[in-house]
């Protein structure tokens, strides 16, 4: 197995101000390896969005502060690099595409120029070639006539067409990992599924490792190699696409399979999870999923489970599955601990 | 054969524009030419991309809309002939659920308020006692606590909102709830609360839904019957099973096999038909068949020629004249392969 070009160790990131602190991201450990896709699963407030920009350290600081863990990139811990060292890296080797695709562009600058913006920094090219190689960009991520549409403002685009175009930003240094924050959310569904095809192809390209941030259970099932799910800010299970669907072990992640309606087969009634997701500001004292859990237990009220890793490198923080697990480590465990 | 709650013949709504200040007149069809019935305690839904006129469909048939042509009829009678009483008595009958429910609740207005207000402008409910039994009656139906009656909406996350959104919407009880949206601002788990609740009121209170909707999946889970709009027009109505595992028009087909399956096995499997380019401006539709520069059935013919919605199968009609004819690989072939 090749060495694993991204790997979160341990990730907590609260927001502090004088009144509270959140625990947004509170254990989270991954590891990434090239040409793979990495999805990570949650509901809105469960720290799938805050990890990802705590990654490129996109947070605002204060309020927001990595206290904890470590992000290697190529072995190299990219919360110990100062502004300069991280600016090499973001946009360059970790790239990132957003939601939003409207709000992420600047209105009043061309698409050609937000293109060539990254490749003139990065890779210290002319302008001219920068353009050039925005219009090939624009060519490869699918927009009809790109020497004309590199002239385009993104209001000139359609919302697919936005999305492209970010696309085309993210790749423009070729970078070895791609964070897409729920890239697809906002999009019509044909649209969806020509966006999701597009990353297919580039992934498979540049052999390209991505993150996908989503919410969305069906998009999860088409392009990830492994899930990691979570709640509350922590990573509640980790297992590969097929295990987690087949036999999901967390009763968080029994219960966002079950809530899904397919197209597939009509079910009479969805299993939905009762009650809401919790406040994250404060402790928790037990499992934070204990109020909403069906298979709830005396001791899960009162004892914050640690992270069980069961066989075939799979990982549920639920003591359901204490009797199965081969080695036991806590969720803001960094490495050189076992794991 | 008992008779349709609404009936919807030959609905036009179309908006004037301009191409730009000093342009050509123009206008935007955003509804042109739909009809459809719905039965009594039936869940019709009406599936569509952004843009589609869904939503101003669903106007129209509230009566917040007055169309350019064709008629809304509920339970026979045109909403919009109706006046005073009249139109004030049909819209206690007819009541929307709407898709955001953080704007669309006051926030200065107690849940209290909020679903007790119908009551004050049909003047129902006066008797205290009364009152509290239908009130007791419709917290307990849609899982809304007691004890949130005297809090604001702010105080309150999106599924316990959409509760209230419902609570209202039911207050009256109504004959046709028109939902707009009602689950996609929701996360899945709390999507699934206010499915499963929705499915139960249906039962409970004996509803019909006007479903509008852009998500297939969720579509399936509720709903019986089934017209997918492109640019301002029906192409495709048919019941939802068949609809589903066989479909007529290309549109529903590119449409049902752009869903991702939450299942992965199926996913790695199937094959997709990828629709090239984006949905054309409805300022500017094309000529002949909406669909036709999109299609990968195309021919000729469907450059000029309208397609009316035509019989394909009984109870089952699309607007295409190429689709219906042709032996094509089912949906579940589709997986097979």
């Amino acid at each position: 197995m090749s060495e694993p070009v991204l790997s979160v160790r341990g990730l907590r990131t609260h927001f502090i101000t004088r009144e509270r602190t959140v625990k947004a991201v509170d254990g989270i450990s991954y590891d990434l390896h090239p040409g793979k896709t990495l999805a990570v699963v949650g509901e809105s407030g469960s720290g799938k969005s805050v990890h990802a920009l705590s990654i490129l350290r996109l947070l605002p600081e204060p309020p927001a502060k990595v206290v904890g863990g470590e992000i290697l990139f190529n072995g190299k811990d990219l919360l110990k690099l100062d502004p300069e060292g991280i600016r090499e890296i973001r946009g360059n080797r970790i790239a990132m595409i957003f939601q939003e695709p409207m709000t992420s562009l600047n209105p009043v600058i061309r698409v050609g120029e937000q293109i060539a913006e990254a490749v003139v920094l990065h890779q210290g090219v002319s302008q001219e070639k920068a353009w050039a190689k925005a219009v090939d960009l624009l060519k490869k991520v699918g927009i009809p006539h790109p020497e004309e549409r590199v002239n385009d403002f993104p209001h000139q685009f359609s919302g697919g067409m936005r999305q492209r175009a970010m696309i085309a930003i993210a790749l423009s240094c070729e970078p070895n990992v791609l964070i897409a924050d729920e890239p697809t959310t906002a999009l019509d569904v044909t649209i969806q599924a020509q966006i999701l095809e597009l990353m297919k192809d580039l992934q498979r390209e540049y052999n390209m490792a991505i993150v996908l941030i989503t919410h969305n259970i069906g998009v999860v099932a088409e392009m990830a190699d492994d899930v990691v799910v979570m709640y509350a800010g922590r990573a509640v299970e980790h297992a590969s696409v097929n295990e987690l669907f087949k036999s999901p072990k967390h009763p968080y992640t029994k219960g966002l399979l079950g809530s899904v309606p397919s197209i597939y087969e009509r079910k009479e009634r969805l299993e939905a999870i009762s009650g809401q997701p919790p406040d994250l500001s404060g402790g928790f004292v037990g499992c934070p999923f204990a109020p909403r859990c069906p298979s709830v237990m005396e001791r899960c009220r009162t004892d914050d489970p640690p992270q069980f890793h069961l066989e075939g490198g799979r990982m549920s923080n639920c003591w359901l599955v204490e009797g199965e697990a081969k080695t036991t480590t806590h969720r803001n465990a960094e490495s050189g601990s076992a794991r | 054969m008992t008779a349709p709650i609404l009936q919807v013949k030959d609905l036009k709504k179309h908006f004037d524009a301009r191409a730009g200040l000093f342009g050509e007149k123009t206008s935007v069809k955003a509804v042109d030419g739909v009809s459809f019935d719905v039965m009594p305690q039936e869940s019709f839904a009406v599936v569509g991309e952004s843009g589609c006129g869904k939503t101003t469909l669903g106007k129209l048939v509230l009566a917040l809309e007055k169309p350019t042509s064709g008629s809304v009829l509920f339970n026979g009678d045109d909403v919009s002939k109706m006046k005073g009483p009249a139109l004030k008595k049909m819209r206690s009958q007819m009541q929307v659920i709407f898709q955001d429910p953080y704007s669309s609740l006051n926030p200065r207005m107690t849940v209290e308020d909020i679903i007790t207000e119908p009551w004050v402008i049909h003047d129902m409910h006066k008797n205290p006692a009364d009152r509290a039994r239908v009130l007791d009656k419709l917290l307990t139906d849609c899982g809304i606590a007691k004890s949130y009656l005297p809090r604001h909406p702010h105080e309150f996350s999106g599924g316990q909102r959409q509760r209230v959104g419902i609570a209202r919407a039911l207050a009256l009880d109504p004959k046709l709830v028109v939902a707009d949206e009602p689950v996609s601002a929701l996360d899945v788990s709390i999507q699934a609360q206010i499915l499963n609740l929705l499915k139960d009121l249906q039962t409970e209170r004996k509803l019909a839904y006007l479903f509008i909707s852009h998500d297939f999946s969720v579509v399936r889970h509720l709903c019986t019957r089934i017209a997918v709009m492109y640019l301002g027009r029906v192409v495709e109505t048919a019941d939802s099973e068949t609809l589903f595992n066989d479909p007529q028009h290309p549109y529903t087909e590119a449409l049902l096999s752009a869903v991702p399956v939450p299942d992965p096995s199926i996913e790695k499997r199937r094959k997709r038909i990828l629709l090239t380019g984006d949905v054309p401006s409805p300022l500017k539709p094309p000529s002949g068949c909406h669909f036709h520069p999109r299609c990968r059935y195309m021919r000729d013919s469907c450059k000029v020629n309208d397609q009316p919605l035509l019989e394909a199968k009984p109870a089952h009609r699309a607007a295409c004249e190429v689709l219906p004819f042709k032996q094509k690989p089912s949906a579940a072939a589709l997986i097979a392969l």
